[in-house]
C-alpha cells in the first residue's frame, strides 16, 4: 500500500429515509472519494435497506438517491460489505439488493460485483482491519 | 440572479444554477453558457449531453475526474484529458458544464 494511504470504513446502519444519515452518509463517501484513500463500505441492521432495489419516494417527497450507489465504482469505491444475518433479521436475501458492479482497471475492465456479503463474525475482521471507521 | 429564454424568467441560486432541473432546454444552456463566456461547440455538447445522462442515471453529477475519464473512454483521449476540457470550460470542466446543463453544483465542489 502506498505511504499515507489509510482504509476507510463507512458503516451505514440505518434506514435510506426519515433521517438525513444515509444520504449524508454516501455524500461524505463522494467526497472522501477525491482523496484517493482505500474507501469501503459496510451496511448492517437497517442499514441494509439503503441498498434494496425498485426505492420509489413519490409518496414521501424526498429525492431516490439509491441509483447514486451504483456510481460508487466510477469513485473507485468497490467494496461495500453487507451483513447476511441484518438482512436475515429482516426477510431479504441478496436478489433483493440493487447489482452494484465496478470495472476492474487491472483485470481489463472486467465488471466485477461491488456487494459482498459477509458474515457477523466476517463483518468484525473487516473492521478490526481498518485505519479510520465512521458510523452513520 | 435569473436567465431569460422566450421572455420567461429562469430563477437560479446565487452562483446561477438553476434551481428547478426540469426548467432545462438546450435554449437556456445556450442561454447559460453566454453568460458564462462559453460558445457552444459540438464538443461542448457533449460533454453536456453526458453530465446530463450521468445524473439521470445515477442522479448525482460525476466529480471531475470521473468526467474525464469516461469521456476519455467514450470519445477517446484527445478530448478526454485535463488540458482540452479546461480549454472547453475555463472555469473547471465539472462545475461550469454543469451549470450548464442545468444540474446542481457537483458534490464536493467547493
Amino acid at each position: 500500500m502506498e505511504d499515507g494511504v489509510k482504509k476507510f470504513l463507512y458503516v451505514n446502519r440505518k434506514a435510506p429515509y426519515g433521517t438525513i444519515y444515509a444520504l449524508e452518509a454516501l455524500e461524505v463517501v463522494l467526497i472522501g472519494a477525491a482523496f484517493d484513500q482505500d474507501v469501503s463500505l459496510a451496511f448492517l441492521d437497517d442499514g441494509v435497506f439503503q441498498l434494496t432495489k425498485g426505492q420509489d419516494t413519490k409518496e414521501i417527497g424526498v429525492k431516490n438517491f439509491s441509483p447514486t450507489f451504483r456510481a460508487l465504482g466510477d469513485y473507485e469505491v468497490t467494496k461495500l460489505y453487507v451483513e447476511k444475518e441484518s438482512l436475515d433479521e429482516r426477510g431479504l436475501t441478496a436478489d433483493d439488493l440493487q447489482d452494484i458492479t465496478y470495472e476492474d482497471e487491472d483485470d481489463d475492465w472486467a465488471e466485477k460485483p461491488s456487494i459482498l456479503i459477509v458474515s457477523r463474525s466476517e463483518m468484525a475482521d473487516v473492521m478490526a482491519g481498518q485505519d479510520v471507521i465512521l458510523s452513520f | 440572479m435569473s436567465y431569460e429564454v422566450d421572455g420567461q424568467e429562469i430563477a437560479t441560486d446565487e452562483e446561477g444554477y438553476i434551481t428547478n432541473l426540469a426548467d432545462w432546454t438546450p435554449e437556456l444552456a445556450e442561454v447559460i453558457a453566454k453568460a458564462e463566456d462559453v460558445e457552444m461547440t459540438d464538443e461542448h455538447w457533449a460533454v453536456v449531453n453526458f453530465l446530463r445522462d450521468y445524473y439521470e442515471e445515477y442522479q448525482i453529477a460525476p466529480a471531475v475526474r470521473v468526467l474525464i475519464k469516461a469521456i476519455k473512454k467514450s470519445m477517446g483521449p484527445e478530448v478526454g484529458n485535463n488540458k482540452y476540457m479546461y480549454e472547453l470550460f475555463p472555469y473547471g470542466p465539472a462545475k461550469q458544464a454543469c451549470k450548464i446543463a442545468g444540474l446542481p453544483k457537483p458534490t464536493g465542489c467547493v
